[in-house]
């Protein structure tokens, strides 16, 4: 029987989930890495045992970790298999993240807009998310704050940044939102052929949404139709707050965003964008997703607004669509309707791939709910973890 | 030998229990007790200072014999107690959030 693992990263470690396909019976492993902020966790689609973990703190900075057998045990990649904790990874070169300065960007940057219009240095501080290869277990791509694309190719002990992302011309004007300048998503285009032409869309907040048809050597900004009152040109090619998008792997190209406000779509690979908010109570929100099985029936769970980033009404309700958007129904058997105050943030929405969609996702207050039955009902698999930062699901054999 | 006390999270990373006892060849300063320190434990590179600067990360802080060292200069002499292995040189992260 197909099992699935839920791989969960929360505010004071990071916490791994599985049960058999019926999703009913838990087992839970953690706190990994107790006390650390773990952002991201994911794994290879090539080889499932290999997940990539981003673990950082505001006072220890950021440490990557690799575990190869599933979350068992865990390495800062370059450790020797076997060896002692120490002499450990040769320079801990996993934890460097160095911006590219170097001649081949023609035009190296040296500063972006910050909050008050001025120009700040770029400075390092977090992995957001990490991106694993669609076709390499040893190829991983990582999204920073501020803003940039690493990718290491040797299992995540060396990064280089893809610098054709910051250095293309709009760098300069990009500016951070409220969470931090961060790269917060990363879609790899199953379609490409190679990796030289490989399709990748990437978002900013708060710079938007871009596209490479190359690989990451160039870039360019995709947000074409987009609508943003708070920012001086609310159509500006830059400047808009994009929270998260989500594609359907079998239907590259159709792209579903959930912004700062309004929920949009684009049938053109970014190029152009529409708002398919429809009957939501509020579009405001972080996290937006897609069904594994049927690519027009999305999910979004509304915030009530920019100021009160907690469900609406004190309700946890998560709303669907199974008509790219417009239409929306509100699930709610299984979750709290009343006194509810968390908020679910931008990469804690996960899908399974099993016969019955599973849909997962984690809250600012520490629960993990999953549906078996594509949002029709809705169980806790926890409920009283640190609050939840990401959640990742794998569907395995 | 340089005693050195790592606060919890970085004593976990560095698989060590209690103080790290690090012996160095030339003077006892910030620097040469972080680079002995970063030698030993490769993993602590980019935890205490800047891996590219080697700056001391904002919310860390270095104490010795009583005293804030955080703001002295990387080279200077570190006291003498620290030298002797009679007091320890302590790494401490500062009590801000959470």
């Amino acid at each position: 029987m197909s099992q699935v693992r839920v791989l969960v990263g929360t505010r004071k470690g990071a916490f791994i989930l599985t049960a058999d396909g019926k999703r009913q019976q838990w087992d839970v492993s953690g706190p990994h890495f107790a006390g650390w902020e773990m952002y991201h966790l994911k794994g290879s689609p090539v080889d499932p045992n290999r997940i990539y973990a981003s673990q950082t703190s505001g006072w220890y900075g950021q440490i990557i970790q690799r575990s190869d057998d599933g979350g068992k045990t865990w390495i800062q990649p370059g450790t020797p298999p076997g060896e002692p904790p120490a002499p450990g990874p040769p320079k801990a070169a996993s934890n460097k993240f160095v911006y590219d300065t170097s001649a081949e960007t023609g035009k190296p940057l040296t500063t972006h807009q910050f909050y008050d219009g001025t120009q700040h240095p770029w400075e390092f501080k977090r992995v957001w998310h990490l991106e694993p290869s669609l076709t390499d277990p040893d190829t991983v791509y990582a999204g920073i704050e501020d803003a940039a694309i690493f990718r290491s190719t040797d299992g995540g002990e060396n990064w280089h940044e893809l610098p054709g992302l910051r250095g293309h011309g709009t760098g300069p004007k990009w500016q951070p939102g409220a969470g931090g300048m961060c790269l917060h998503t990363i879609i790899l285009d199953p379609s490409s052929r190679t990796p030289e032409t490989q399709r990748m869309w990437i978002a900013i907040s708060a710079a938007g949404a871009f596209r490479t048809d190359d690989g990451g050597k160039t870039w360019e900004p995709i947000n074409r139709g987009l609508y943003s009152q708070y920012i001086p040109n609310p159509t500006a090619e830059i400047g808009h707050c994009v929270h998260h998008i989500a594609m359907n792997p079998k239907r590259p190209g159709v792209l579903f965003m959930q912004k700062h406000w309004h929920v949009m779509r684009s049938d053109d690979a970014g190029d152009n964008w529409t708002k398919i908010s429809g009957n939501l109570p509020t579009d405001f929100g972080f996290v937006i997703d897609v069904h594994a099985h049927e690519p027009e029936t999305i999910y979004v769970v509304p915030i009530k607004s920019d100021g009160e980033h907690f469900v609406h009404e004190g309700k946890l309700r998560v709303y669907r669509s199974r008509t790219g958007g417009n239409e929306w129904e509100a699930l709610t058997k299984g979750l709290p309707q009343s006194n509810c105050y968390v908020n679910v943030l931008r990469d804690a929405m996960a899908v399974d791939s099993l016969d019955k969609c599973g849909i997962y996702f984690g809250t600012t207050g520490g629960q993990v709910y999953v549906s078996g039955d594509a949002g029709d009902c809705w169980a806790p698999i926890v409920r009283d973890l640190p609050g939840v930062l990401s959640v990742e699901v794998q569907t395995l054999p | 030998m340089i005693r050195v006390i790592l606060p919890h999270h970085l004593r976990t990373l560095a698989q060590v229990r209690g103080e790290v006892g690090l012996d160095l060849e030339g003077p006892a300063t910030q620097r040469s007790v972080l680079d002995a320190l970063e030698a030993r434990y490769p993993m602590l590179r980019g935890t205490i200072r800047d891996q590219v600067t080697l700056q001391r990360r904002p919310f860390l802080r270095f104490f010795a014999c009583e005293e804030d060292l955080s703001h002295e200069p990387p080279d200077a002499p570190l006291p003498d107690a620290v030298a002797s292995g009679a007091e320890p040189f302590v790494v401490l992260g500062a009590i801000a959030g959470g």
